[in-house]
């Protein structure tokens, strides 16, 4: 074990305080130190959005999540890692209640919007989905315009103003940085766009629907390095006003764009933390392993 | 006894064993060795497989080609006789009496009554009925309703014919007692109900092919069951579904024993479904089937009718396959 370099070994213990982190070889150099990155502190301090208690999930008799507890922070950026088939996918479509879908799912446990009790029986699920809102890893735009693609979920909510819709239409577009490349042809066909802007747009898609959380599953995996990088940027822009969850198997990519991360091992929660924390410091051996690639 | 015996088939079996030990790489050896000849049958066989599948194949090819000329041969054989004007513009069709008109219209009228009919009550009815199986049915109610489908697609049209003269006739004349006998609705109502299974299956497919992380990205914008399917799924399948409709409207127009029970044998310019009328197949079985002699203008009319069926359900099958060719390249 000591044979292979970890990230703790070259984390030196004096440069932790101040740019440690920034310092790890995963980290993307053109992030400005402390750009957008909230402190360990900063973070005890951000109000819990959601709180998630005890809570296990099952597919029918499976136990897939094992008692998870974690509270996610507002306007920060929670990070679910682990190894694939960990939970991580499950445990992040739970808060918006995708998993309804499949027959036979179970949840056991509580997971609190702001208090509220996401799975009681009287949760109005299409309420619950417009206040989270979900990008998924394959971008799925619908066969439609841009516009209407964008327009989706606020048309559903019942918005018929064509002026109103088209406002709606511009804000999300200029949040998920869209706009510029799009705003000549709206009426095109919303599947001509490239990888990229197709998943930028499903991000607009998302935001049209004003929600406070944004869940991401796997952003930008299929995408290349430039839209990557594009679509992390805008992580980065976001978490100034949503509070974000994403899921990646790409640890540079944890490290590089959230604020709390959780690293998840065959249904446990095995750690969670601050990420400078949990990477530079992990306290499970488990999660040393994985995080310096001993694993997974 | 049995020891002896047992000793002796030892003994034989050990023979037979030792033979076939020596002699099986022995064999192979000879062979490897180029010891057979390398001139066999086989290619021959190969040659005889390959020309009798393309035999088969080419039947299919010659006899659309045969059909197409014989058609094309007597059709102009009749346009000599007849003018292809009038014949396109005729509003009068009585060929069989005198005197005679040649006008295909009444005919083409009521093939489009009756495939418009068909298609007024099959098109809702399948439509929904895919849209339950593929969005709200469970597999069980599914499992059992599919074979139903094929079963309703196997009852011979002659059957639907009968019922339509005793069951559904009858019934429209209760309801609407101007009505004859033989009426243009009870040809669409069971026409309708023979074209509902290719339109349910073909649009339950498409309907289902549409990807479920579409499904799912809408139900996470918070749209509810009914928003996903009427917005985005059907939209994402229409295309295909517009094809099924035209393949079951196409098979409607050719479809002949049927109407030829139920419509009656009236050559008529009319939209009213409670009248008497003819379509195109129905007036090819009664020349087919009747004295009219062959080689007369009257018997070849049966030729240039036939050609005309045979364009249009062409090209409603050609624009059926176009878009639904294209359904396929959207979603890779």
């Amino acid at each position: 074990m000591a044979s292979t370099p970890s990230v703790k070994k070259i984390m030196q213990p004096s440069d932790k305080a101040t740019s440690g982190y920034s310092k790890a070889p995963m980290v993307r150099p053109s992030i400005p130190e402390g750009k957008g990155m909230r402190t360990a502190d900063e973070l005890a301090q951000a109000t819990e959005k959601i709180s998630v208690r005890d809570m296990s999930f099952y597919y029918s008799e499976n136990r897939a999540l094992t008692d998870i507890s974690l509270s996610i922070p507002e306007c920060c950026v929670t990070a679910f890692i682990g190894p694939s088939g960990c939970g991580k996918s499950t445990f992040l479509r739970c808060f918006n209640r995708m998993n309804d879908m499949i027959e036979g799912t179970r949840v056991e446990g509580e997971i609190l919007l702001e208090g509220q009790d996401i799975y009681s029986s009287r949760t109005d699920i299409v309420t619950l989905r417009k206040r989270i809102g979900m990008v998924f890893q394959k971008s799925t735009p619908f066969p439609k315009s841009i516009f209407d693609n964008v327009s989706f979920g606020p048309k559903i909510a019942g918005i018929r103003k064509k002026k109103e819709l088209y406002e709606i239409v511009e804000r999300s577009l200029q949040r998920s940085a869209l706009w510029d490349e799009v705003k000549d042809r709206l009426s095109e066909s919303a599947l001509n766009l490239s990888g990229g802007q197709q998943h930028r747009l499903c991000i607009a898609r998302a935001l049209a629907n004003d929600p406070d959380i944004l869940l991401m599953d796997e952003p930008a995996s299929a995408l290349d390095p430039a839209s990557t990088a594009r679509i992390e940027d805008l992580i980065f822009e976001l978490k100034e006003q949503y509070t974000i969850v994403i899921v990646t198997h790409n640890m540079q990519q944890a490290a590089r764009v959230s604020d709390q991360a959780a690293f998840f091992y065959q249904g446990l929660l095995v750690e969670s933390g601050a990420t400078e924390e949990l990477f530079t410091n992990p306290k499970k051996q488990q999660t040393e392993d994985y995080i310096t690639g001993r694993f997974g | 006894m049995t020891e002896e015996r047992s000793g002796e088939e030892q003994s034989i079996e050990m023979e037979l064993g030792e033979a076939a030990v020596i002699k099986l790489p022995r064999s192979t050896s000879l062979e490897r060795a180029g010891g057979g000849l390398l001139v066999s049958l086989r290619p021959y066989y190969e040659g005889v497989i390959h020309f009798t599948l393309f035999l088969c194949a080419s039947i299919s090819v010659l006899v659309t080609v045969g059909i197409v000329v014989v058609l094309l041969y007597e059709s102009i054989q009749f346009f000599f006789d007849v003018s292809i004007i009038e014949f396109l513009t005729g509003t009068r069709w009585t060929p069989l009496l005198k005197p005679q008109h040649f006008g295909i219209l009444p005919l083409m009228c009521g093939t489009m009554l009756v495939a418009g009919g068909s298609a007024i009550v099959a098109v809702p009815i399948g439509l929904g009925t895919a849209i339950y199986l593929s969005e709200y049915a469970s597999p069980r109610f599914r499992d059992i309703v599919k074979p139903m489908l094929e079963i309703l697609a196997g009852i011979p049209s002659v059957v639907y014919g009968y019922l339509a003269v005793v069951f559904v006739s009858p019934i429209i004349r209760y309801v609407f007692p101007s009505a004859g006998v033989f009426n243009a609705a009870s040809a669409c109502i069971v026409v309708g109900i023979m074209i509902l299974p290719m339109i349910i299956s073909l649009s339950e497919d498409i309907l289902q092919s549409v990807p479920l992380s579409l499904r799912g990205a809408a139900f996470a914008l918070g749209a509810n069951k009914f928003e996903v399917t009427v917005r985005v799924v059907v939209p994402a399948a229409l295309s295909g579904i517009i094809a099924s409709f035209l393949l079951a409207i196409s098979r409607a127009i050719g479809e002949t024993m049927a109407v030829t029970l139920a419509a009656g044998a009236t050559p008529k310019l009319t939209l009213n479904p409670l009248e008497s009328i003819q379509t195109m197949t129905a007036y090819i079985v009664q020349v087919s089937q009747g004295d009219t002699p062959a080689g007369t203008v009257e018997y070849r009319t049966i030729f240039a009718v036939g050609l005309t069926l045979f364009l249009t359900t062409m090209t409603m099958n050609v624009i059926a396959q176009y878009i639904l060719s294209r359904v396929g390249e959207r979603y890779e």
